[in-house]
């Protein structure tokens, strides 16, 4: 690549050298100031400060009291909390599998069959809209009344289903509904996975004589592995803390049956102003994820032989 | 710029033995091109369904009488009269100051954190000070903190800062830097050549000149795929705008729609508004796709090759 340097806008003074050197630290600090500045308000002093405002009670408006590990003891006693953890858990294990096999199929699909951007293109389209818009597209797909899907449900033996409004259907549904919306970028993320298989593994096994089916589960499989630990882990991570859809779309209902964890603790915070609480239950979130990353990497590092 | 290995597709395998798998493969693909397409059909469908048809022309997949009216009137481009006609409940949300706010918000944030996170990433890739690695691990370290832990203490200082309802309360948290951006821009720093860093070192130029004389040119690659991923990430940021911006004078695009929507009375909800908003939110990202196809494809997939 070229690189527009004009020579002469370089040329200045020969200055010493070796006070250059002496002064170049601060230059470094210069240089990463603006990001520090950023990482210490709103990354590392926030992270702290949650900590400590969880161990007070504090409404936002009078002054905070220090309650010691009480907003704890009352996590862990809080039928609510473990409800909602209970459901977030259940929309992870709707969630997960099936995006995770359907993307995994379609990538292989896509290996075999697509070079075309422009399909791959379509594929996206749906990750590429934001949550509440998704949330809102489903509303009215699923609208028990006008929704297209129970139009057309009307007309076969199944009938209409309530979906969103149901406390046994809300979950499954937002889970499909995430499904629906990761379901060809985790694809993306396996096919450039697949591509990074040396194509020659796949010509040894077609000479042994290797059935389709077979190179499948013995080659692509296993060294797909870190791809496919990486898809798994960020989408739990990031299926656990679900918001948006059950913001727009449930607020919670029917009958809490879609309160799940995050969406609590922001109730708690912005609700009912129980700063304290919320941010103690945000550390216990923050601890279950820290527990998944830590499953992460044991497993990736399981994970990194095989291709080598 | 190579984000993701595609060199090796030029190769053949050997013929398929099944043509059948082979069928079923593509059926199996066109279905899924459908289901991810359709509720986008449905959304422009429903756009252009006049509010009167839309009980009558529920099942159909296409408007009998396609009519630009709920574009006209969630753009305020129509009297408020007009719009209740249309079905509007009255209470209508200006979805064109949305979209300036989702712009300027996007817009500040990309350039912001892309510069300010480059900047960092080549001292962290560059230049010695004490103290480099420490904070950089520190940075790592902060890749894992999940967003609620931080926007109930972050909503708290914004508060405090009296910053909240504006473009500055909006967009504190992300402009001056993500620690993804700074971890991947600094990879990418380490791996470019020295060579020519060195030489311009030579003829007397300072860090500031080389970061942006060469290193910046050089990573015009690196640079956009962050871009773009931060364009996409920021457009459909909800959580922190929505905390943020009360008045709708400083709603974004996904606020304004939650917000259209709740506004809806008991009943039926103002549905073809409610989906030509929908459409007008999308509208930027599908331009994004169309005009930067190939880039937008790659830098998604190289999200997940990190």
């Amino acid at each position: 690549m070229t690189v527009p340097v004009q020579r002469e806008t370089l040329v200045v003074p020969a200055r010493a050298p070796a006070r250059r050197r002496s002064l170049s630290w601060m230059v470094g600090y210069l240089f990463i100031l603006p990001a520090i500045i950023g990482f210490v308000v709103f990354y590392l002093y926030p992270a702290l400060r949650g900590l400590q405002i969880s161990f007070t009670d504090w409404n936002l408006l009078s002054e905070p009291k220090n309650v010691g590990i009480a907003n704890y003891q009352e996590v862990v006693r809080d039928p609510r909390f473990w409800s909602a953890l209970g459901i977030t858990v259940k929309y992870v294990l709707w969630n997960i599998p099936l995006q995770t096999i359907l993307s995994l199929l379609l990538a292989v699909a896509m290996d075999r069959l697509v070079k075309s951007m422009f399909v791959k293109g379509l594929l996206i389209v749906p990750y590429l809209l934001s949550n509440v818009l998704v949330a809102m597209i489903f509303l009215w797909m699923l609208d028990p009344l006008l929704g297209i899907v129970n139009q057309w449900l009307d007309l076969t033996p199944i009938g209409k289903q309530p979906f969103f409004n149901s406390a046994e259907q809300a979950i499954p549904t937002i889970a499909l509904v995430n499904v629906w919306k990761h379901m060809g970028f985790n694809a993306l993320l396996f096919y450039a996975g697949l591509q990074a298989i040396p194509r020659t593994v796949y010509e040894a096994a077609a000479i042994d004589g290797s059935s389709e089916a077979n190179t499948f589960w013995r080659i692509t499989l296993p060294l797909l592995r870190p791809v496919t630990v990486f898809v798994l882990v960020t989408s739990v991570i990031g299926s656990f803390q679900i918001f948006d859809t059950v913001a727009v779309a449930t607020a919670g209902g029917p009958a809490d049956a879609t309160k799940v964890l995050v969406y609590y603790i922001y109730q708690n915070a912005f609700g009912f102003f129980r700063m304290g609480y919320a941010t103690a239950m945000s550390m216990v979130l923050f601890a279950i994820l820290i527990l998944f990353t830590l499953v992460q990497m044991r497993l990736l590092r399981a994970g990194e032989s095989d291709l080598d | 710029m190579t984000t993701v290995p595609t060199t090796q597709t030029a190769h053949h395998r050997p013929r398929k033995p099944f043509p059948l798998g082979r069928l079923l493969a593509y059926l199996a693909l066109t279905l899924v091109i459908l289901i991810s397409l359709f509720p986008i059909w449905i959304v422009l469908k429903t756009a252009l369904t006049g509010s009167r048809s839309l009980f009558t022309e529920a099942a159909s997949l296409w408007p009998s009488e396609p009519t630009l009216i709920n574009f006209k009137r969630v753009l305020g481009l129509v009297s408020l009269e007009e719009a209740q006609a249309a079905g509007g409940s009255g209470s209508a949300v200006n979805f064109l100051a949305a979209m300036k706010n989702s712009v300027i918000f996007t817009g500040l944030i990309v350039l912001g954190q892309t510069f300010f996170s480059a900047m960092a990433a080549y001292a962290f890739a560059r230049l010695k000070f004490p103290g480099r690695d420490a904070i950089f691990t520190l940075f790592l370290v902060a890749m894992m903190i999940p967003g609620i832990v931080l926007f109930i203490p972050n909503f708290i200082t914004i508060k405090n800062l009296g910053w909240l309802n504006t473009i500055p309360g909006m967009v504190a948290p992300f402009i001056l830097m993500t620690p993804f951006a700074v971890f991947f821009l600094r990879q990418f720093f380490l791996s470019l050549p020295r060579e020519t860093e060195e030489a311009a070192f030579l003829d007397g130029a300072g860090p500031f000149t080389i970061f942006w004389r060469i290193t910046l040119p050089m990573s015009q690659g690196p640079l956009a795929t962050l871009a773009i991923l931060t364009a996409i990430g920021m457009w459909n940021e909800f959580f922190w705008p929505f905390l943020i911006a009360k008045d709708e004078a400083s709603f974004t695009l996904p606020v304004a729609l939650q917000v259209f929507k709740s506004q809806t009375p008991q009943g039926v909800p103002d549905w073809t508004g409610l989906m030509a908003g929908t459409f007008v939110a999308a509208i930027p990202v599908f331009l994004l796709l169309v005009f930067l196809g190939r880039r937008v494809v790659e830098s998604l997939a190289f999200s997940g090759t990190k």
